[in-house]
């Protein structure tokens, strides 16, 4: 093909109407007679609810309807969807409302339904709730230990899955032979997913058809109408949903949360529209956080700086109720990535999943992928301290060789493809790395402390093949499906499954269509989020639409172009063997002049005035498509910082990206979801993180003390590229929405501890604030200051 | 983000103002700290009583000294070629409030009245011995800025009294600085420091400091200002400030949990001397 628009840096299609305010967003839909729903929330994080007085309430102007954990009848308690197997995993019952007893601040107690949002709040207000407060516990660890006060009657000692399906026996033999040995106990604070879109959801109910619609801020509206049909007991087939525009999710609009099962309840219940919109507190209270994990890591090493082994035991915060994903997070997509891209022979995980009294937990960008490289690259360079060896010659010395089809590894996976050596020495050569050296010696006689991390990495994603994701205990396929629809004026729609939210897709695939059949990206409109408009799907996360759905897509128009060329073949009198096809149009061999263009053939497929024998009118394809194996994508991320030891403050002076994420699509999106990727996970190092005080209340409810990263943060960052297609999929593209989130966490906190090192700082638990950054160099000066 | 009911009304002058003010409620002026705080239900007044049109309030003259009405934008200030040549430190301040949007519209009488410990002009307005002039139903008073600001969120304020202007002296013969360490979360103020010297040629006949952010209020640093005074500020009088302060601000620190009180007091006196070096700059 003569001109390709794969791999060009197009403008995103999407963004005109997101820049300019003209995004239809959940909340932006006006119904009439549409009733505005509040919750009362708990203001306790652990407490039996005696007594609620809703009298007060139900008597105020504009309302309609006040009900509480008893009332609602006929909706069934949120499921959880991920259940991990040979774990003993425990599903403790969540309903809509809590019944008897609320596990977390936030967690509902009653709805109020009003006229207006004003109303609502009011009469929420003043529903009267008599709690009896009971001891409350925030950390796993301490959730898990013997006398920690007891969550769920029926989750024995708060432990809801214990996961450990690596040899221990081979583990600890490795370890008692090795030279060396370090531990760290790494703590993965919890995170807040901030998606610009606070989570919104309406729903209309028609009696007289049983048909239930729910708009809703969702990555994956086919889960949820599964989900809500479930819960209310009525047909999947009766129930539609539809995400709109969905201002971001990060993962946090994955779950179905009890709210999208109150709004479908009470519209039903009530006959007329029922509509709730949480306020940016109430995301802060109640939708999903991230992480939380306390580890407890070992990794075993020769003194030559060989890697032998790692093993960790990880207690992993799930919050007051398990949410729709949270099992599978710290376990499947956590414990499978501990060899990294290194050859690792040994690995060990125990992860326990732990009943808190904190926000429920679930999938946050990157998902247990970015706990894993943390670990593993904390690890390693402690290693390199305890041998004397460079953290870089470390990673160079145990880094996986090349392969382009296939490479087992201890944790059990298959990676597609690799080069990490040219993706890491090109990162290294980026950065300068053995001049940095140099500098930050000279540097350090002047007082100065300057630090580098370096992180090689590779990850799972594009989930994944649905046969693994049945045997990994997930509740539903991970395949997805396509169909390329061509009008009879040769113009594109292309239904998709899965339901963007940001991310560019509606440009990213477009291209692989306008690439395989010649059509102009203008001409192609990619269609989301509507479960009736839309074939099924499993949704936009685990980094998976582009190698998934785009896979779809491909062969759906690789089979359209096939059905084209018979067709203008039939149409030319020519022979399918003596047609040519460039952009978009087929010619015959030697005839130049007789072409006929795609859209030509379209228009004639759909007129079937003269069809070859046996072909069926129309001009459409669809795909199902089911991976064989996750996409492995890798790089080096490399960070340069400096630590002012006055203040503790870090100044992060150079970032520098090296990624490998198969061809890509467009170069200036890949870019975007790096640098996306990249500012959250520093943040995770530098700023962000959930505090609660020690009765389980929020500290940290508002962007006031809740510290999301700012523009001026940042350096520019300094992207560089190696390519590696996968061998398995039919353009070779891998996934990149995460790799930012997992690869820069680690990368900037490494290098803030070389920084200062020289002043004995060893661990400072994240994230890195200048507060905790000083008292680590007054402790290591010998205390006090 | 949804406040209790209130009664609104917009006064057209200082004392339709104050006539409103008789029947209770709070002034409404830029509304960037009220508002919000209304809008998580942390306060709910019965009425408003919006001051942000009112003419008199408006504008900065220079005239031997500086005037701001109370209802100037911190923009305005920040800008304000007057005040950066009469007080520079104080349109370093205002232009370090929140962000380009807050300071469009917040007002620096709001802002004082609002008396938020980590709040920037208060700091300036202490050092540089402002006055704030004051208007109620019994008439006009002033009051100096040290005894402006009480306490955590306390002024002297009685019910129904409205800022008008703050007064400030010319200061365009001193080295003057403000210097701001930022919480990274709200951007307020974990510790600001505000200096004013007089210099003497190299010796520094008088200093003013005042330390803001790390304490329930903008808080007069004596103990720093007599470490500094009479000094060339070398190495050794900066290193005594640096100390001094700290023992100014013991009694008034707060903290959270991030950026507790012990490092606060730390950072005070490293800020103390980063103002100097930028007064002096």
């Amino acid at each position: 093909m003569s001109t390709r628009i794969f791999g060009s840096g197009i403008k995103r299609r999407e963004d005109p109407r997101l820049i300019t305010g003209e995004a239809r967003y959940t909340d932006d839909i006006k119904l009439p007679g549409v009733l505005h729903m509040a919750v009362v929330r708990s203001p306790y994080a652990h407490a039996n609810i005696v007594s609620i007085d809703s009298s007060a309430a139900e008597a105020m102007d504009g309302v309609v309807a006040v009900y509480t954990g008893d009332d609602l009848e006929g909706l069934a308690g949120l499921p959880t969807a991920w259940l991990i197997p040979d774990s003993d995993l425990k599903t403790p019952e969540h309903p809509a409302l809590a019944k008897g007893k609320a596990r977390y601040v936030g967690d509902g107690v009653a709805i109020v339904l009003a006229g207006d949002r004003y109303q609502a709040q009011d009469a929420a207000d003043a529903v009267v709730v008599e709690y009896e407060e009971l001891p409350a516990v925030i950390d796993p660890e301490e959730a898990a230990q013997e006398g920690a006060p007891l969550i769920h009657d029926d989750v024995e000692g708060n432990i809801a899955f214990k996961w450990a399906p690596f040899d221990k026996e081979a583990s600890d033999a490795v370890f008692e032979a090795a030279d060396v040995v370090v531990s760290e106990r790494i703590l993965q604070q919890r995170l807040l997913p901030t998606a610009m879109e606070p989570r919104s959801a309406m729903a209309q109910y028609n009696p007289a058809t049983a048909e239930l619609t729910l708009w809703c801020t969702s990555q994956n509206p086919h889960i949820h109408r599964f989900i809500i049909s479930a819960v209310t007991g009525l047909n999947e087939n009766k129930v539609r949903v539809i995400a709109p525009e969905v201002g971001g999710g990060f993962g946090s609009k994955i779950p179905c949360y009890p709210d999208e099962a109150l709004v479908s309840w009470a519209a039903m219940q009530l006959g007329v529209p029922v509509k709730w919109t949480e306020t940016r507190s109430e995301n802060y209270l109640i939708t999903i956080h991230g992480r939380d994990h306390v580890q407890h890591v070992d990794m075993a090493a020769s003194s030559d700086g060989k890697i032998l082994g790692v093993r960790a035991t990880v207690y992993a915060g799930m919050g007051g109720y398990l949410s729709t994903a949270a099992p599978g997070i710290p376990t499947i997509l956590h414990g499978l990535l501990y060899v990294g891209p290194y050859t690792i022979d040994s690995v060990y995980c125990e992860s326990i999943g732990v009943m808190t009294n904190g926000t429920p937990t679930d999938a946050y960008r990157g998902a247990g992928r970015p706990e894993a490289t943390f670990l593993l690259e904390r690890m390693i360079d402690n290693v390199a301290k305890k041998i004397g060896m460079d953290p870089a010659e470390v990673r160079r010395k145990n880094l996986i060789p090349a392969f382009e089809d296939g490479y087992d590894v201890a944790a059990g996976l298959t990676y597609d493809s690799g080069d990490y050596p040219v993706a890491f020495e090109k990162a290294l050569g980026m950065a300068g790395y053995g001049e940095f050296r140099r500098q930050q010696k000279s540097a350090a006689a002047q007082g100065r402390y300057l630090g580098i991390g370096v992180t090689a990495y590779t990850e799972m994603c594009g989930l994944g093949p649905s046969q693994v994701a049945g045997a990994v205990g997930f509740q539903g396929g991970l395949w997805e499906s396509a169909t390329v629809r061509v009008t009879p004026t040769g113009k594109v729609q292309a239904l998709i499954g899965a339901s963007p939210h940001g991310q560019g897709s509606e440009t990213t695939l477009a291209q692989i269509i306008a690439d395989e059949l010649g059509f102009a990206v203008d001409d192609i409109e990619v269609i989301h989020g509507d479960t009736t408009e839309t074939p099924m799907g499993w949704g936009t996360y685990g980094s998976r639409t582009t190698p998934v759905t785009g896979a779809a897509l491909a062969k759906a128009s690789q089979k359209l172009k096939e059905k084209a060329k018979t067709l203008a073949a039939h149409l030319m009198e020519a022979s399918e063997d003596d047609i040519e096809y460039a952009d978009g149009s087929f010619s015959v061999k030697g005839s130049p002049d007789q072409t006929q263009s795609i859209q030509d053939v379209a228009l004639m497929a759909h007129l079937a005035w003269n069809m070859p024998e046996g072909m069926d009118p129309g001009f459409e394809e669809s795909q199902f498509y089911d991976p064989p194996n996750f996409v492995f994508p890798f790089g080096t991320h490399i960070a340069i910082v400096e630590v002012d030891s006055e203040t503790g403050e870090i100044e992060l002076q150079r970032y520098i990206a090296v990624d490998d994420c198969g061809p890509q699509i467009n170069p200036e999106i890949v870019a975007g979801q790096i640098h996306g990727g990249v500012v959250q996970g520093i943040a995770q190092a530098l700023c962000e993180g959930v505090i609660y005080d020690e009765n389980g209340q929020l500290l940290t409810g508002t962007m006031m003390d809740y510290c999301m990263p700012k523009a001026d943060m940042f350096p520019n960052f300094e992207l560089g590229e190696t390519v590696t297609p996968s061998p398995h999929h039919p353009v070779g593209v891998k996934g990149v929405g995460e790799t930012g989130t997992i690869a820069s966490t680690p990368t900037v906190y490494n290098a803030v501890l070389d920084a200062l090192a020289p002043l004995g700082v060893e661990q400072i638990d994240m994230p890195l604030t200048s507060a905790k950054v000083w008292q680590a160099i007054q402790d290591a000066n010998g205390g006090g200051s | 983000m949804w406040p209790n009911k209130f009664d609104y009304v917009r006064a057209g002058s200082v004392d339709e103002a104050l006539a409103s003010a008789a029947g209770g409620g709070k002034f409404l002026a830029g509304g960037h700290s009220l508002l919000p705080a209304m809008k998580l239900r942390l306060d709910s007044p019965e009425q408003l009583i919006d001051i942000g049109r009112i003419p008199e309030l408006q504008g900065i003259s220079a005239n031997g000294g500086l005037t701001i009405g109370a209802g100037t934008t911190h923009d305005a200030i920040a800008s304000s070629a007057d005040v950066q040549a009469m007080c520079s430190a104080l349109a370093s301040a205002c232009g370090q409030v929140g962000d380009q949007g807050v300071r469009n519209f917040g007002t620096l009488g709001g802002n004082i009245a609002h008396a938020d410990p980590a709040s920037d002009p208060p700091t300036v307005l202490v050092a540089c011995g402002a006055t704030i002039n004051i208007q109620g139903a019994d008439g006009k008073r002033s009051v100096g800025a040290e005894d402006f600001f009480i306490d955590l969120f306390e002024t002297a304020l009685d019910d129904g009294e409205l800022i008008t202007s703050v007064s400030l002296p010319n200061c365009s013969d001193c080295q003057c600085a403000y210097v701001k360490f930022p919480h990274p979360a709200s951007r307020y103020a974990i510790v600001g420091v505000a200096v004013c010297l007089k210099m003497d040629g190299d010796t520094c006949a008088q200093a003013d400091v005042a330390v803001g952010g790390a304490t329930v209020k903008a808080v007069k640093c004596a103990d720093a200002e007599a470490a500094l005074a009479g000094t060339t500020l070398d190495e050794a009088a900066l290193n005594a400030a640096a100390e001094a302060v700290k023992a100014d601000i013991a009694e008034d620190l707060i903290g959270d949990i991030a950026y507790p009180e012990s490092y606060r007091q730390q950072m005070a006196g490293v800020f103390l001397k980063r103002a100097i070096a930028a007064a002096q700059g």
